[in-house]
């Protein structure tokens, strides 16, 4: 049954890839859209209520490179902070929650160790420890966990390793359905719903929403604790004024849409601003801090 | 004045939130460091028993009690705020610091308490405890404003012995508990602080101000 009365944490997500904000679909075809702090700090003034920051090429280094962004934007915002992307061992979460995380999502590195899920919670908290899992409907109709930011296939089927992590003391789980992702064509509500079903912890539902009605739907149709949002903010603040200019990446899109009052700046996203995204959620009777 | 945190959990993003809002703190390294503290908070997150433990292991318990008693201001987050009651009974029945008489308890164990997720994570209204002796605006939430949101990550909640130690009330799941806690210099906040925003930051400087 779907509390009505609960609140929904809208939550931001942040890809970066170096040192720009990139958005993709399926998570491939990056775009860069601005600097991250420069994102992080708008969504904290506009009532965001966690951010996500995802390094999407950490696995090509072996390690997280975001600690400089993180730290720079923990001076500015005092809302939760979930920092992802080549997350290993303990020295690494550590380092991470130092320069200013909170949490940590981890992928990868957990389907050689799970043990680091309880190492983790031991040493900072259940809370601290988010179980981020990418998924892929098969042919077969069953969802199978990426790993590697979505370049491999693990073969492990979700609802077994929902039920490993949960045992291993996850604190909460971030899925994210890649067919869905930056689509824009909405969530998979029924993986959602299934998902969130079976989870005794919070679960953070991502990829697909294209415009606000996506978001209140997965809200409707599903248990979930949070929604964990790209595009359709992204391309909002990319099209603002900002005083960014990106020094590498692929910015001809960005140049294109700077200024541009037209709020379908890419085919099936309907940009919004977390504010105005929660209004319209309040009004339909979602309970967000507003 | 100088705030000397107890080093337990993830204290990093509170001393940033302190010097953001003109506060200066230290880590507390040893109980000579508590006996010369002008304010003590007691942070922490993970489990009340390992904490208690922490805590007498080093001493630290009785350091703590000792400066409460002098009337120094102690303000206890999250499972900081549950170390100040008189016991918890998670994972065991353990004692805790039993600076303000309460109890902390599971959210499932109560029969008020519906199928929500636990832990509970996100944010939530405070409200005005009609019962309590102190109005809002002569405590460490002055200037808060009624159903402003606070952010919560917890699994067990905790309840105030008197009433009237607590200052402002939140629902989780059915079950409503404590979730600002003050009795004379001894404060206590279920939610953080230092990740709840403006309305935070506005707590942590009432604190910074006493």
């Amino acid at each position: 049954m779907v509390d009505k009365h609960k609140s929904i944490r809208i939550i931001p997500r942040i890809d970066v890839k170096g040192e720009n904000v990139v958005k993709g679909v399926h998570l491939e075809g990056l775009r860069v859209l601005g600097y991250p702090s420069v994102f992080s700090s708008i969504y904290y003034k506009e009532f965001a209520d966690e951010i996500i920051f995802m390094d999407t090429v950490a696995s090509l280094y072996g390690r997280n490179n975001l600690h400089d962004i993180v730290a720079s934007a923990a001076r500015e915002i005092f809302i939760p902070m979930t920092v992802g992307g080549g997350v290993r061992s303990i020295d690494d979460v550590r380092m991470l929650l130092e320069h200013g995380a909170d949490k940590v999502a981890i992928n990868t590195a957990l389907f050689l160790n799970p043990d680091l899920i309880k190492n983790v919670a031991d040493n900072f908290g259940s809370s601290c420890m988010v179980v981020s899992i990418d998924v892929i409907k098969s042919d077969s109709g069953i969802y199978e966990c990426l790993s590697e930011n979505g370049r491999e296939n693990t073969g492990v089927e979700l609802f077994d390793w929902l039920e490993k992590v949960i045992n291993f003391g996850a604190g909460e789980v971030l899925l994210t359905s890649v067919d869905n992702e930056g689509t824009g064509l909405g969530f998979d509500t029924s993986l959602i719903e299934e998902v969130s079903n079976f989870c005794p912890i919070p679960v953070i539902a991502c990829g697909g929403a294209g415009k606000k009605e996506h978001v209140l739907d997965v809200i409707n149709k599903t248990d979930t604790g949070g929604v964990a949002i790209s595009s359709i903010l992204h391309y909002d603040l990319a099209s603002r004024d900002l005083d960014v200019e990106s020094k590498e990446g692929n910015k001809e899109f960005l140049r294109n849409i700077k200024g541009n009052k037209n709020n379908e700046i890419r085919k099936g996203i309907t940009s919004t601003t977390v504010n105005e995204l929660k209004s319209y959620l309040s009004s339909n009777s979602v309970h967000v801090r507003i | 004045m100088n705030i000397s945190v107890i080093d337990m959990g993830n204290i990093f993003n509170l001393q940033r939130a302190i010097s953001f809002v003109g506060g200066r703190s230290s880590i507390i390294k040893n109980i000579e460091d508590i006996l010369q503290a002008k304010k003590i908070i007691l942070p922490g997150v993970g489990n009340f028993k390992v904490a208690m433990e922490l805590l007498r292991n080093k001493g630290y318990d009785e350091a703590i009690i000792e400066k409460a008693n002098e009337g120094v201001p102690i303000l206890g987050i999250c499972l900081g705020q549950q170390l100040l009651m008189e016991s918890s009974e998670e994972s065991e029945l353990t004692q805790g610091l039993g600076l303000i008489p309460g109890e902390v308890k599971y959210f499932y164990n109560n029969k008020l308490f519906d199928d929500s997720k636990v832990p509970n994570i996100g944010w939530r209204p405070i409200i005005d405890n009609k019962e309590s002796l102190r109005i809002w605006d002569d405590s460490i939430l002055r200037g808060v404003v009624q159903n402003d949101q606070c952010y919560f990550v917890h699994s067990l909640y905790t309840q105030t012995s008197k009433i009237d130690h607590t200052l402002s009330l939140s629902n989780y799941g059915g079950v409503t508990f404590s979730s600002t806690v003050q009795y004379d210099n001894i404060i206590g906040c279920q939610f953080h602080p230092e990740k709840s925003g403006d309305v935070g930051l506005k707590i942590l400087k009432n604190y910074i101000n006493i």
